[in-house]
């Protein structure tokens, strides 16, 4: 059992985090990749662009707290995870740990940090290396630290970790390789090289996902028992929102390189806010046949991360969002797009010979959309369309959204103008009576006075 | 093999036709050679999928369910020895040669695959990959009726018509995976097996699929088995659902009545192990699924039931009929049965069996 220099027993490690003592500050970190231009991009003269995989977040890791970072594919959650251990560089901001700043720690200031902040991958298949047996591989950060002077010393370690995972009698795996171990043992056992260094910190991204189901509880348990037994602080990753409300006791919501929503995971679950939070509760699948998947999913899809809309970024498929949500040209020809899929071919037809060439609305940013009548019609056809469009749209059950940002409907020098109301970033602000922080202009009382009435999930 | 308890109601005078399966499988064996002997990954199956009907096929991986997919279809890999019936509007596709097979397939069958990211050309246009389709088993159409054709199965999936002629790599994965969808109906098929097909994609996407399959059921004939892991999707977007464990089929029922009141043990122990959003205690299943070269005596989860009894480890259990309408192999119905226990076991059958050794970590899945 390795046991904690700094944090005598597991118990006070637990009280701290009743005190909510924080063990690591994030603050508006930033972390974006450059996309490689190539040479054809160079040819081209198109530029490459930067992905902003983490894009400004501030986050408070309390000690001994488990910590869930839920989102999507793209939203930065196993970037943001894997920055906290410095295995991605921060292009800006601060991670705040016992009094360093690990965002500006070079590679080698930074390894011996990683004996106490570790990390457990999600395919435990690839984890461990295929030609080592376990012995070597749970302890290979005894090695790696110095943490073990003669080799019965590292072997007692390793069978205490194994012990400790529940791979046991130990000794009768010291000399297994991966191969011969099942999916959840191998989790199992690196989950023991994860903790036989005595760390504070595991950032497990999906641990779980991988395994069948009638092993997953049995990791989760694990991982619960060890924030027991050893005081430990998770980061837990993943995309599942159901092992998160049972695992974790805060959960921050990702969208897009961002947090859109955080908060405990009883006030996350019991009263989600950001419509994002509401739309993913909805569509998880539940075995139970008397609880439906809503119908009302968001339309459209996540966008891409090297082009992220303005503003909010789930504007673009939010029912509610109002005119400052960053409403830009790009959205016009979604819109139209989304309305083709329900005409007839032959009024489509028309309408895209009116309509043109719309490749021009695709550049981010554009605040004013220019439309120029193609061969089915003059401009005044073309604004007399999206003028029927928009009463028509005011008219329906479920008001469509996208008009609420547009500023201008006119005709100029032959062609139709739209114009945008400007575009505002939602910042994360505190719900007023709650603990929950939510970055959405909706709860933003100086946005919007009166908070659209929604019913959670099962809207 | 069968002990039918009670006989399955007649079917409604009018709708016999739409009550005939298109698809009947029956005692459906697959096995693969190896070293230490044969693996027999399919081991009699039946079944029956209607016009459409969705079939869900759930259980662990390594349970045969993608083998039995696949080997409906004739796709199984190659070295794996087929044996049973697939019976196919009046034909044995298990006795098919390879190229009548190939007629068939598109069609008639279709299979959509899991990782929607790998199947799509890189260098075609999604109005080459629907051409190349149709053009290949309706030669008599026109470019027009191609397009038409096409443009209408994409509306069905939310793929905007203005996007015809982009590239794969335009497309999110959701809706590259909403493309094969369109591929592979835009044929008409009467029959479909869908392999996981979301378990790649995210949950708002997964969603998504998961109501354009509940969709198509209603919208079309089609009918179809959905392979998948996740018993949530079962709920969502089938009308039955068959477990499956160890090669065979444990229970197979109404999906409402077998989420509600599983009557297999491995059923009720897969539901009850599942993490969903109601889970207020963790709960597993010891042990690992079973070796399949030489899988258990009797019933192939005695040794992980919480429920076994001493015949269970000797016969292995027959089908029984409920009156719910589900089938379940477990002795627990079978013992009322007169005459299912054999009479060797009929004094002490019925005792829990206990087991030789706890199950421990070191067998653990």
């Amino acid at each position: 059992m390795p046991t904690k220099p700094d944090t005598a027993a597991a118990s006070t490690a637990r009280d701290g985090a009743e005190a909510g003592e924080p063990l690591i500050e994030i603050e508006d970190l930033k972390v974006h990749f450059g996309l490689g231009g190539g040479g054809l991009s160079r040819l081209t003269g198109r530029g490459a662009g930067t992905v902003k995989a983490v894009d400004g977040v501030d986050l408070t890791l309390r000690k001994g707290e488990v910590l869930g970072l839920v989102g999507e594919s793209g939203s930065g959650k196993t970037t943001l995870g894997r920055t906290l251990l410095g295995l991605n560089r921060p292009t800006g901001g601060h991670i705040r740990y016992r009094g360093l700043d690990l965002a500006g720690l070079s590679e080698r200031r930074m390894r011996p940090m990683r004996r106490e902040l570790q990390m457990v991958f999600q395919d435990p298949h690839a984890s461990l290396n295929p030609v080592m047996d376990i012995r070597t591989a749970v302890g290979h950060p005894l090695e790696i630290h110095g943490l073990a002077a003669s080799e019965e010393e590292r072997d007692a370690k390793v069978v205490e970790a194994l012990e400790r995972v529940g791979l046991h009698p130990a000794e009768q795996f010291l000399d297994k390789y991966p191969s011969d171990l099942s999916g959840g043992q191998k989790q199992r056992a690196v989950l023991a090289r994860a903790i036989i260094a005595d760390p504070r910190l595991l950032v497990a991204d999906e641990p779980i996902s991988m395994l069948d189901m009638s092993v997953r509880a049995k990791i989760l348990q694990l991982m619960l028992d060890l924030r027991d037994d050893l005081g430990l602080t998770f980061v837990y990753v993943t995309h599942d929102l159901a092992s998160a409300k049972y695992f974790c006791d805060r959960i921050a919501i990702m969208y897009l390189g961002r947090i859109v929503e955080l908060g405990t995971t009883d006030e996350v679950f019991a009263e989600p806010r950001h419509p994002y939070t509401r739309a993913l509760l909805a569509a998880i699948p539940e075995p139970d046949p008397e609880r439906a998947v809503t119908r009302n999913l968001p339309r459209g899809e996540v966008p891409d991360a090297a082009r992220p809309p303005a503003g909010c970024s789930f504007h673009p498929r939010c029912a509610a969002a109002l005119s400052a949500c960053g409403w830009e040209a790009r959205d016009l020809r979604t819109y139209l797009e989304r309305r083709w899929l329900t005409l007839e071919p032959d009024d489509w037809a028309r309408e895209r010979d009116l309509l043109g060439d719309l490749t021009g609305l695709d550049t981010p940013g554009l605040l004013e959309a220019v439309l120029r009548p193609g061969r089915g019609g003059t401009a005044e056809d073309v604004l007399a369309l999206l003028e029927r469009l928009r009463e028509e749209d005011a008219d329906g059950e479920a008001p469509e959204p996208f008009w609420r940002g547009v500023t201008a409907l006119e005709l100029r020098d032959g062609a139709v103008r739209l114009a945008f109301a400007e575009p505002a970033d939602p910042r994360l602000l505190p719900v007023a009576g709650a603990g929950t922080t939510v970055a959405c202009h909706l709860h933003d009382p100086a946005r919007s006075a009166a908070v659209p009435p929604q019913t959670p999930a099962s809207a | 093999m069968s002990a039918h308890v009670t006989s399955p109601e007649p079917a409604p005078a009018g709708t016999a036709d739409t009550s005939r399966p298109v698809l009947s499988v029956r005692d459906l064996r697959v096995w693969y050679g190896t070293p230490r002997g044969p693996v027999r990954a399919v081991d009699s199956v039946d079944f029956d999928v209607r016009p459409g009907e969705t079939l869900g096929l759930v259980g662990e991986s390594g349970c045969g369910k993608s083998t039995l997919g696949r080997g409906v279809l004739g796709l199984a890999p190659e070295g794996a020895a087929v044996d049973g019936e697939v019976n196919f509007r009046g034909t044995n596709l298990v006795s098919l040669s390879k190229k009548q097979l190939q007629e068939l397939r598109g069609p008639e069958l279709g299979l959509i695959f899991q990782e929607p990211m790998t199947r799509l050309n890189p260098l075609m246009r999604i109005s080459e990959h629907f051409a190349e389709t149709l053009k290949t088993h309706e030669p008599g159409l026109t470019k027009d009726q191609v397009r038409e054709r096409a443009l209408e199965a994409l509306r069905g999936m939310g793929i905007p018509p203005s996007r015809y002629h982009n590239y794969p790599h335009e497309f999110s994965g959701g809706m590259r995976q909403r493309i094969m969808i369109a591929l592979a109906l835009v044929l008409r098929p009467a029959f479909v097996v869908a392999d996981e097909p979301t378990t790649a994609l995210d949950v708002l996407v997964e969603a998504q699929i998961i109501r354009i399959l509940a969709d198509l059921r209603r919208n079309f004939d089609t009918a179809l088995v959905l392979i998948t892991h996740n018993l949530g999707i079962v709920a969502e977007a089938c009308d039955r659902v068959a477990v499956m464990y160890a090669g065979r089929i444990v229970e197979q029922g109404d999906a409402r009545e077998v989420f509600a009141r599983p009557q297999h043990p491995y059923t009720q122990e897969l539901l009850r192990s599942t993490i969903s959003l109601s889970t207020t205690g963790l709960h597993y299943i010891p042990g690992a699924p079973p070796d399949l070269v030489e899988p258990p005596t009797g019933c192939r989860f005695h040794p992980r039931c919480p429920k076994a009894m001493k015949v269970c480890a000797a016969v292995e259990p027959p089908d029984v009929l409920l009156n719910s309408g589900s089938t379940s192999a477990c002795w627990h119905q079978a013992q009322n049965i007169a005459g299912a226990i054999p009479p060797e076991h009929a004094t002490d059958g019925r005792e829990p069996l206990a087991l030789a050794e706890e199950i421990s970590v070191a067998d653990e899945a």
